[in-house]
């Protein structure tokens, strides 16, 4: 078996010409966190500037490319390709699979991605600056009004998604055809269910979203009006298309966030995960359902009440998969032996925080409340617990579960530790004053505000300085893990641990699966 | 286990490693940059200014469309090297069958704009129900049919007349491409269009018959008349198109009549361009070189699957677009 199989090349080219589900995942997920440094540099930005009322750092035109930039660069750039590469690293893994069903497509999902970004952040040296309409690109801010950079961000808003297509159609057919014999689909563990589903929500909405950014070009550039009152066409046409794309994308991250906390809970629980058959169902549920609720982001745009009212059923319906969710949680926790590991914690700092993020969305759901939460620093409160609390706490766990796994070092737990408490406070101290400011009616995207909501700014800028300072601590303990932690060499790094990835040499060879393995 | 048949289990074949993706990402980029600052400079730029822009756009394409060949025989060789054991070639079929899920997904978005300009936008801006309380205001004697014979602007009597900022000239098309005339039916483009693109379907089925029973002649035979039948289709739509902006009037400009009538026809001809090309090479590839067996051709099935979803997308184009 083993003649023909060589270790990774030597220098440069290993990356460049990768096929190897590892190498393409770590290069995923280091890009990610590059993209996540320089999208929280701008939320830095973001935040000094708005630490005392009036403007004292950067003129509103650059506030505005920050909030977009910022935005963008975060959904796109970080937590949506951190969890492809965990994906790419795990998903085989974890069915038994000898790398992904197509490796050279794989390869190009990700080396489109950087030049994409690159132009992207090109785009604010260019004349005009770059794109100021926020990153969810409302026409006719982003027709009409846009600066000339905005046709290399809809070029660039194709290439992720193209990327993204490749890197979905990728994931379907690795778990529809490379798992071990044995695996059946009720037998997958839980973060290869909701990518699955996930990897459908992107085939089925990125393509929505090429749709919606070509015809912005074509109306920048070719006269058409389909943004246009004028010609007919109707600017709300825009979020109509937007949204359609943007509500699942918001699952879109959530999702595999699902997944990476229903792996972990029951590794530091020593419980099998509580109700296995009813987070798939629930995971299926909620993508159906994001399909049919996103002018639940338009309650204010002028709807029809027949609208307003639909979209606000069929949202509150998702409160329920989802509550299935958090119960399974707290139920797999409930008597297990229970240790609290940095992974255990940043888990337990999810469900807690998530929830409180998801009763802020029900809130929000309800059309008639709404219309006072709308554009509020209300709504930035919520989804950024959906968001950091939700996505990013979900992606630092996977980091350290699995670290040791990757590189066969253990990193330091006091340091994690430490990261995950100041990540926690900061967190908080950044983002729940923001439900305040947000009800007493502060609007978001704007570089100034009253002074009656001076306090509460200071507070959450404070915050945010300590939760960004906490990710260099993070940065710092993967590299001193991978540089000099302690070796390990169990298979199964933690004591509970489960799953075909815990069945591999530690650190896990270049290598995994060439012949499937025999799941019971 | 019983899932999975155990033929399913030969070796799987990862190339050790590849620099295609890197060469095509060169050539996608730099195909993107330069299209960019094509239309930027047309746009935003001065008119007669001195640009590199059209250089890089069609350098950068060749770079694609090389590497993409490259790429492409590299894959075949690999089939033809027996490498590709049953279980490789399922996930091709598998990439296959969902990026034309995520084609069907993008068209989805055209429509889904025309069903709502017609069904919601075109009342409200002629002041139907409360939505349309500012059409005296804002486009007072608008009144909205489809085809629409009068842009908003038109009907408050130019840019002039607008109040609200003017984002472009919308003028209306003095003709659509509705079925107007019962007795000169046989004139009306789309017809023939439709009986083409759906004999197409059929024969590129026929070619299939052939090469199953291992008929090359008439897989050849037929191939080539599908070929030919999307070459036809494509001339077609070339004359409709110059009809409508030499004769009509209709042109992007046309409010959004023209925008979605140019965008969703549009789109369907780059996708019959893009199939035909496909198949062509397929024809190429048994002609010249004999590939294909009766129980290996994916290459050949998989152009037309995407041929019959390019046949199912025009007949929604004909309801939806031209008739209804």
């Amino acid at each position: 078996m083993g003649d023909h199989h060589h270790g990774p090349a030597k220098g440069l080219s290993r990356w460049l010409f990768a096929t190897n589900h590892k190498d393409i995942g770590t290069m995923y997920l280091w890009f990610s966190f590059a993209m996540f440094l320089v999208g929280g540099a701008f939320a830095m930005i973001i935040r000094a500037e708005l630490f005392q009322p009036g403007m004292q750092l950067i003129r509103p035109e650059f506030f505005n490319q920050m909030t977009t930039m910022h935005g963008l660069i975060m959904v796109f750039g970080a937590i949506m390709p951190a969890f492809v590469g965990l994906a790419n690293w795990m998903i085989p893994m974890m069915i038994g699979a000898p790398d992904m069903a197509l490796p050279r497509m794989n390869n190009w999902s990700f080396w489109i991605l950087p030049p994409a970004f690159l132009l992207l952040l090109a785009t604010m040296f260019m004349e005009g600056g770059g794109p100021a309409f926020g990153w969810t690109f409302y026409a006719p801010l982003s027709t009409t009004y846009a600066p000339p950079s905005v046709t290399f961000f809809i070029f660039g808003v194709h290439i992720l998604g193209l990327s993204s297509i490749m890197g979905s159609i990728n994931i379907v057919a690795t778990v529809m055809n490379l798992r071990a014999p044995g695996m059946t689909y009720m037998k997958m563990p839980l973060f290869v269910w909701t990518w699955f589903i996930t990897a459908y929500l992107l085939i089925a909405v990125m393509p929505v979203l090429a749709g919606a950014v070509t015809m912005m070009l074509m109306d920048i550039h070719f006269g058409t009006s389909f943004f246009s009152a004028a010609g007919g066409g109707d600017p709300v046409l825009f979020q109509h298309v937007f949204w359609f794309f943007g509500h699942p994308e918001v699952y879109i991250i959530i999702l595999p966030a699902f997944g990476v906390v229903s792996q972990i809970i029951p590794a530091f629980a020593r419980k099998p995960l509580f109700g296995y058959d009813s987070m798939v169902y629930a995971t299926a549920s909620i993508a159906f359902l994001s399909f049919i609720v996103w002018a639940h982001h338009m309650y204010t745009v002028g709807m029809p009440i027949a609208g307003e009212l639909f979209f606000m059923y069929a949202t509150m319906l998702i409160a329920v998969p989802t509550g299935v969710k958090v119960f399974n949680w707290i139920t797999t926790m409930w008597r297990g032996a229970m240790t609290f590991e940095t992974p255990m914690l940043f888990c337990i700092g999810f469900v807690v925080l998530f929830t409180i993020g998801g009763f802020t969305g029900l809130m929000l759901s309800i059309a008639p409340s709404d219309f006072q939460y709308h554009d509020s620093y209300f709504v930035v409160a919520h989804f950024h617990y959906v968001m950091v609390a939700g996505a990013v706490f979900s992606m630092t766990a996977a980091v350290y579960y699995w670290l040791p796994k990757w590189c066969g070092k253990m990193y330091n737990e006091t340091m994690g530790k430490t990261h995950f408490w100041i990540s926690f406070i900061g967190f908080n101290v950044t983002f729940f004053p923001q439900h305040f400011v947000g009800l007493a009616g502060m609007p978001r995207r704007i570089p100034d505000y009253a002074l009656q909501f001076a306090d509460f700014n200071m507070m959450s800028s404070i915050g945010a300085f300590i939760y960004g300072a906490s990710q260099l601590l993070f940065l710092y303990n993967v590299i001193a893990t991978i540089v000099g932690g302690k070796p390990v060499s169990d298979e199964k790094v933690w004591e509970g641990a489960e799953g075909l990835e815990w069945t591999v040499p530690t650190p896990a060879p270049f290598h995994t699966f060439s012949t499937p393995p025999q799941v019971r | 286990m019983a899932t999975q048949d155990t033929a399913a289990h030969e070796e799987y074949y990862v190339p050790e490693k590849s620099g295609m993706a890197i060469s095509a990402t060169i050539g996608l980029v730099t195909s993107i940059f330069g299209a960019a600052n094509v239309l930027n400079d047309m746009t935003f730029g001065e008119p007669g200014a001195e640009s590199s822009s059209w250089s890089i756009l069609i350098a950068g394409l060749f770079w694609f469309i090389a590497t993409l060949f490259v790429w492409f025989r590299s894959t075949i060789r690999e089939n033809l090297a027996g490498m590709n054991s049953g279980q490789l070639k399922k996930s091709y079929v598998l990439g296959m069958f969902w990026f034309i899920f995520s084609e069907v997904m993008f068209f989805f978005a055209f429509f889904g704009a025309l069903f709502y300009v017609r069904v919601l936008v075109g009342p409200w801006l002629a002041g139907e129900g409360d939505a349309g309380a500012m059409n005296h205001l804002l486009w007072s004697g608008f009144e909205f049919d489809w085809p629409m014979k009068q842009t908003p602007q038109e009907a408050v009597g130019g840019v002039a007349g607008q109040v609200i900022a003017n984002n472009g000239e919308f003028v209306s098309p003095g003709t659509s491409m509705a079925f107007s005339e019962v007795s000169a039916w046989y004139k009306w483009l789309p017809l023939w269009n439709t009986i083409i693109l759906l004999s197409s379907s059929v024969t590129v089925h026929i070619a299939h018959l052939g090469l199953l029973k291992g008929d090359r002649k008439q897989f050849n035979l037929w191939l080539g008349i599908t070929v030919t039948l999307a070459l036809i289709f494509l001339y077609i739509q070339y004359v409709e198109y110059y009809e409508a902006y030499a004769h009509f009037g209709l042109t992007l400009n046309s409010g959004i009549y023209g925008s979605t009538f140019f965008m969703l026809t549009g789109f369907h001809g780059f996708h019959v361009a893009m199939g035909m090309t496909m198949l062509l090479i397929q024809l190429i590839r048994s002609v010249r070189h004999g590939h294909f067996t009766s129980d290996d051709h994916f290459g050949f099935e998989a152009s037309s699957w995407y041929w019959h979803f390019v046949d199912v997308v025009w007949v929604g184009l004909f309801l939806f677009v031209y008739i209804l």
